[in-house]
């Protein structure tokens, strides 16, 4: 086995860390953990990006880590926490997958994602390309967590660690993506949580639960 | 021949625009049928007018004009073209919509659903991109202008949108139209190959002839659903009853003929030198129509109903010659190609001009007397004399009698099958004369329906008490049927000009003219190599000298004045109106002899019945035996695709996961 730097090292352990935090989620039902899950998340990720950043001396990226942090650590938790809050949700019914069942499916798609990203590592020529892998994994767990769950606000946060995964796929491929893109992509989940939030006040009112089985009432009937 | 600025097309542009903004004008006051009966109406009369004198200017003058607009998508300008097939049909549009609109600013009343200021901007756009669909030039523009044809007639269908009979035929009718568009577009997709879409381009363009059938097949149905090839035809019986009378006489008189335009331009021009075997195809479709369009013409109860059929008849005759010139040119014999393609043109125009006569006519009733059923109809020859002796035009037309129009296109078309014996192919060359013996049972027929439609509605007795108020219409609407009765007598009265005017699109699609008339001059005999003639001025003379002659006869050998004494009514005393033919009664024989046609439920009265009530409804087997299957199974697929809505949010994330995945190991796997 090869020595690698400390600092490859550490991103290493950082990629590992969001993966654990993925499965982490997969597993949980409570969703106030749930958030606070994606808060760690996005504090491993902000991490790893400050790492890159002071490893490459990529200015943009020192940015980016600000904006991470700030957004994924501290606000978007917070306006979570509230509307857990508010609407009174604080544990997801039964999945509708089972626990193990989803475990064992999340394994499956690491796996297929460790595959996917052989071509993409192979390109690629920066410090981090082990972890494409990784920010695939991320991005289908979190997909599958959202196809498991039938609270409206676990999806939303399925949805929100979907993003982080993109997040570090773009920062391990290529040292991130144009700061325009990333900005957009920022206000862009921003606006998600905010218009969902709406959302979610109108969908309890409406069915007086969050529960999305009510939802297929909507589907037109023949 | 390009000139360097196309004065005409740029003057036929102009007028187009002219209607737009006739239209744009009714919207100062939408409300107000003076502003767009006693003004606006009038003024898209002129600009017909003036479109059609353009165009015979153009047609006369035989060159071809072009221009290219910059508007349209990007890498493709709005390409225009006058030539002598646009300009025959130019003619036809202006000179008939002309007449049409003078009536129309008769017409309209309030209380008819559509507000008229409303009504005129469709009516006039609906002219605007008939006029657009014949000169474009590329299929962007062609097919954008038929689109809008499409949908101002459909409003223009639904004026009394109220009731929901009407929005059902306006639906049938937008559904065919659109199916018909579809068609045209994938006509040509195939056509332009892989060059940019203008027609130039797909003159050009060099197809396998398998490609070349596939484009024309299309191209056959995409048209056909607008012209009312059975069996695409069933929007017609539906949408005609349910538009207002103008609006009939335009889309049966006009709009029918640009689908025509459109066949004639694809098979002829754009597709380069037809291949014989595709004519047959319109052949056989139009002789079926012919039948099909007569005998439910014959039944009919419905007095807009028989019309709408009597059309689908008779663009069965215009198809069949299309068919005929198809063949003909196919097999190397051009001067007959052309003497089938001028039978197709000639009859094009007659057919605008006496469809829309009885359109109108019928509209004239209408508004008289509030009633479309022909069994309350009767004697109004008596109260309306007016449009009673101007329909009688022409009904007399349409049923093919000469000196009238209507004979003169429909003898230039059995001429022209004569020579179907010539054909280098076996079999076919037997069968093409015997299609003849349609097309003369066909013009049988539709005298018949003439009778029966003129007799039934206005001679007689009146068959309801309200009939005695009728009144005649106003006289912008009786300036506007004299106007086209007078184009069914000059149209068939001067054939000569008209067909030296029309040699020039001959000329033009299959490169060969009739023989010029004879030495005569005012004789008409365009058969090559055959020595028959027809000269309308000389039967008129001689009919109206022998009918002259007979009278002053009479007049001699019996010079008694005149008694009037009521009828004999063989000692039974009290003769109602209820005892005159009725329309069933009159169509009974039709009915019994060509029973496998009709689709029947009769309701007879028991003979001990105090009330006895008679009644049958008709319905074409072609709803039970196509459409209705159709129907069915196209519902079915919906239902199964529906499926797939399962209105579960997991599923629905499922199926993208799954997409997701699948692609992700194919571009894994590649």
């Amino acid at each position: 086995m090869t020595h690698l730097p400390l600092d490859q090292q550490l991103l290493d352990s950082c990629a590992a860390l969001l993966l654990l935090l993925s499965f982490a989620m997969l597993s949980q039902r409570r969703i106030v953990t749930l958030v606070n899950l994606y808060a760690l998340q996005g504090a491993v990720l902000a991490a790893a990006t400050l790492l890159l950043a002071w490893r490459t001396g990529e200015d943009h990226l020192y940015l980016s880590a600000a904006l991470t942090l700030a957004l994924k650590v501290a606000f978007l938790p917070w306006l979570l926490h509230r509307l857990i809050r508010r609407l009174d949700v604080y544990w997801d019914t039964e999945p509708l997958l089972n626990v193990s069942g989803t475990m064992l499916a999340g394994l499956v798609i690491v796996v297929f994602a460790f595959a996917l990203a052989q071509p993409i590592t192979r390109l690629a020529d920066t410090a981090t390309r082990s972890a494409v892998g990784i920010a695939i994994s991320v991005v289908l767990l979190a997909f599958l967590m959202m196809i498991t769950r039938r609270k409206a606000m676990s999806q939303v946060i399925g949805f929100l660690s979907m993003e982080n995964g993109v997040f570090f796929g773009a920062m391990s491929a290529s040292y991130g993506m144009p700061m325009v893109v990333e900005l957009g992509v920022a206000l862009d989940v921003l606006v998600a949580v905010l218009v969902l939030g709406v959302f979610f006040f109108q969908i309890r009112e409406r069915f007086e639960s969050l529960d999305l089985h009510h939802l297929e009432s909507l589907k037109e009937h023949d | 021949m390009i000139t360097p600025l196309p004065k005409l097309l740029v003057g036929c542009i102009a007028l187009l625009l002219g209607w737009v903004a006739v239209g744009l004008a009714g919207l100062l006051r939408p409300r107000s049928v003076r502003l767009a009966g006693r003004i606006l109406f009038p003024l898209g009369a002129l600009i017909g007018f003036a479109l059609a004198a353009l165009a015979v200017t153009s047609l006369l003058g035989g060159g071809i004009e072009r221009m290219v607009l910059p508007i349209g998508l990007p890498g493709l300008p709005a390409h225009l073209r006058l030539d002598p097939l646009s300009s025959v049909f130019l003619a036809l549009l202006g000179a008939t919509a002309g007449g049409i609109s003078l009536f129309a600013g008769g017409y309209f009343r309030v209380g008819q659903g559509t507000a008229p200021g409303l009504l005129g901007l469709q009516y006039h756009l609906f002219l605007a991109s008939m006029g657009w669909v014949l000169i474009a030039a590329d299929a962007y523009s062609f097919l954008l202008a038929w689109e809008a044809m499409a949908l101002t007639s459909y409003f223009l269908v639904v004026t009394e949108h109220r009731r929901p009979e009407i929005r059902r035929a306006g639906l049938i009718y937008l559904l065919m139209a659109h199916v018909g568009a579809l068609a045209i577009l994938l006509a040509f997709g195939v056509m332009h190959g892989a060059g940019p879409l203008t027609f130039h381009a797909m003159r050009t363009a060099h197809l396998s002839s398998g490609w070349a059938a596939v484009a024309f097949l299309l191209a056959l149905f995409g048209f056909g659903a607008k012209a009312g090839l059975v069996p695409l035809h069933v929007w017609l019986p539906e949408a005609h009853p349910a538009a207002p009378s103008p609006v009939s006489a335009l889309m049966s008189g006009v709009m029918l003929k640009t689908a025509v335009y459109g066949i004639l331009r694809v098979a002829l021009d754009l597709l380069g030198p037809p291949v014989w075997w595709w004519g047959l195809v319109p052949l056989a479709l139009g002789l079926f129509t012919i039948l099909y369009g007569a005998l439910f013409a014959a039944v009919q109860t419905d007095m807009k109903r028989l019309l709408a059929y009597s059309s689908v008849e008779n663009i069965g005759v215009i198809f069949t010659g299309i068919g005929l010139t198809i063949v003909f040119a196919g097999s190397g014999m051009p001067a007959v190609a052309a003497l089938a393609l001028l039978a197709t043109l000639y009859h094009c125009l007659n057919h605008a001009m006496m469809k829309s006569v009885l359109f109108l006519g019928t509209g004239a009733v209408l508004h008289a007397t509030g009633e479309r059923n022909l069994g309350r109809l009767g004697g109004l020859i008596h109260r309306m004399p007016w449009v009673a002796w101007l329909t009688l035009i022409g009904a007399l037309a349409i049923a093919g009698l000469p000196p009238l129009n209507g004979f003169v296109s429909e003898w230039l078309l059995l001429q022209s099958f004569l020579f179907g014996d010539q054909v280098p192919h076996t079999f076919v060359n037997l069968l093409i004369p015997m299609g003849m013996a349609v097309v003369v049972l066909g013009a049988a027929l539709a005298g018949y329906v003439m009778v029966k439609f003129y007799g039934v509605i206005f001679l007689g007795r009146p068959r309801e008490a309200a009939l005695e108020q009728a009144h005649d219409c106003g006289w912008l609407e009786r300036l506007g049927l004299a106007w086209l009765a007078f184009g069914c007598l000059a149209l068939g009265l001067l054939p000569v000009p008209v067909i030296g005017a029309l040699s020039r699109v001959s000329a033009q699609l299959v490169g060969a003219v009739v023989p010029q008339t004879s030495a005569y001059g005012w004789l008409l005999a365009p058969v090559p190599g055959r020595s028959v003639s027809y000269g309308p001025a000389v039967l008129l003379t001689a009919t109206v000298a022998v009918v002259l002659l007979t009278v002053l006869a009479v007049r001699l050998l019996f010079p008694q004045r005149v008694r009037r004494v009521s009828a004999w009514d063989c000692g039974f005393g009290a003769l109602t109106a209820r005892m005159q033919d009725t329309a069933e009664g009159f169509g009974q024989p039709i009915r019994h002899l060509f029973q496998p046609f009709f689709e029947m439920q009769r309701e007879l009265p028991a003979p001990e019945d105090s009330a006895p009530r008679y009644r049958i409804v008709i319905r074409e087997r072609i709803w039970t035996l196509v459409y209705e299957p159709l129907c069915a199974a196209t519902e079915g697929l919906a239902n199964i695709a529906a499926r797939v809505q399962q209105g579960r949010i997991s599923v629905y994330l499922l199926y993208s996961f799954v997409t997701l995945l699948v692609l992700l190991a194919v571009a894994l796997l590649s």
